[in-house]
């Protein structure tokens, strides 16, 4: 098996986890309502709890300790999907974000849990209950301010749009795929994304929101590769910075 | 020489710190106990939420009590081996929780549905005419229901 295979794998699922464990964490203070600021932190924690899961992964494949891949890199050394990196917004465009991103996320896990690779495996088999949660809470926001005033469709409908091209970047290719697929760790992204589609059809279906025309929608992809948005140093930064001031923490 | 049973007595005074009623082990999160030839004690644990910052916490009340009983030479290892679920709480573990005002996890058979989140028992009145709220409360393990019986919010530890 290919180790450089594995690690890119890695890479790619904890970079993710890290960069919007971290933008969701920014909701925590000034959620809408208290009860969403409750949630958005709560899977911010259980985002950053994952992405350390597989930085340790990679630790025991020999790269640095989970501490220096999480804060002592370049933006060309992450492996994140552009859609994670922008900015929270208002609060639609982060919802929107959310219930785009997880749904991918949960294909991910349960293909995961059975991975070829054991120790990935494992931690999928503990980490996808966690996601469970996530999705339940996408879904049901999106439902409810997808059927209500006016206004929230109309917003969330937007905030879609705009968000689209960037949630087509998270089923970039890797040059180590087919190779993993065929050794059965990881099947293709295209495989992901057919199942994606299918998933979040069923919930807009039961809303007033419109998935936008795949054939018009160029997909932003490049993270994957370390070709990233403006925003992704900026974000680096500020968590580098909280971490260099005291990088003892225990967190 | 310690015993292993001597070892579980000496655990059996840890608690969450979360929820200071239930005690690690009563919680699950404690896998194996093993004292080697060498009079070395091994104790495993395993994470809840990957993410609960109790986690650490509790590792060093396991390593603390440990060494406040005298224990020489000791381990305390995480690992996602033998990865926790909630079925994993004991039946002395639901009742403490019960009795502490928080709902406790459903016990399932296979991978739980959303469902189960549903009509949860009210820990205060025991109606199950009660509403999911959101499933993300104060702490990553506890879900938020609304009891229609009784007319009060209250938590749960949800199940996963
Ligand atoms: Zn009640």
């Amino acid at each position: 098996m290919n180790e450089q295979a594995i690690k890119e794998l890695l890479y790619t699922l904890a970079d993710n986890q890290l960069v919007l464990g971290h933008r969701n964490s920014e909701w925590t203070g000034i959620g809408p309502i208290l009860e969403e600021d409750i949630a958005f932190s709560s899977m911010a924690q259980d985002k950053l709890g994952h992405s350390l899961a597989f930085y340790a992964l990679l630790y025991e494949l020999g790269e640095s300790d989970p501490d220096t891949l999480a804060f002592m890199r370049n933006p060309s050394q992450f492996h994140c999907c552009q859609l994670v990196e922008l900015p929270i917004g208002e609060y639609d465009f982060s919802l929107i974000r959310h219930f785009l991103y997880d749904h991918a996320e949960a294909i991910r896990f349960e293909y995961l849990t059975q991975a070829g690779y054991e120790p990935l495996a494992k931690v999928a088999t503990k980490l996808r209950g966690e996601l469970k949660y996530h999705l339940l809470h996408a879904n049901t926001m999106v439902k409810q301010l997808g059927n209500a005033t006016a206004e929230s469709i109309n917003r969330l409908q937007q905030s879609l749009n705009d968000a689209f091209p960037y949630a087509l970047g998270m089923f970039e290719s890797s040059p180590y795929e087919a190779e993993l697929a065929s050794a059965g760790i990881f099947p293709l992204e295209s495989q992901i994304q057919t199942q994606w589609l299918e998933n979040i059809r069923k919930v807009l279906a039961q809303t007033q929101l419109q998935l936008p025309d795949l054939e018009s929608v160029m997909p932003v992809f490049g993270g994957r590769r370390g070709v990233h948005s403006e925003y992704l140093q900026p974000l680096l930064d500020e968590m580098a910075e909280v971490y260099n001031l005291d990088p003892n923490t225990e967190w | 020489m310690w015993t292993q049973e001597e070892i579980l007595v000496l655990l059996e005074k840890v608690k969450d710190p979360e929820i200071p009623v239930l005690s690690l082990l009563d919680l699950g999160v404690i896998t194996q106990v093993q004292v080697t030839p060498e009079n070395k004690v091994v104790v495993n644990m395993t994470p809840t939420f990957s993410g609960c910052p109790a986690m650490d916490y509790m590792r060093k009340s396991v390593e603390e009590t440990l060494a406040a009983a005298g224990v020489q030479e000791f381990k305390v290892q995480m690992s996602f081996d033998k990865p926790w679920n909630t079925n994993k709480i004991t039946p002395n573990g639901r009742k403490v929780l019960q009795a502490f005002g928080l709902a406790p996890p459903p016990v399932y058979q296979v991978i739980p549905d959303l469902d189960i989140l549903e009509h949860t028992t009210c820990p205060y009145c025991h109606s199950t005419n009660t509403t999911l709220r959101t499933p993300f409360g104060p702490t990553l393990c506890r879900a938020m229901h609304y009891c229609n019986n009784c007319r009060q919010m209250f938590e749960q530890f949800k199940p996963l």
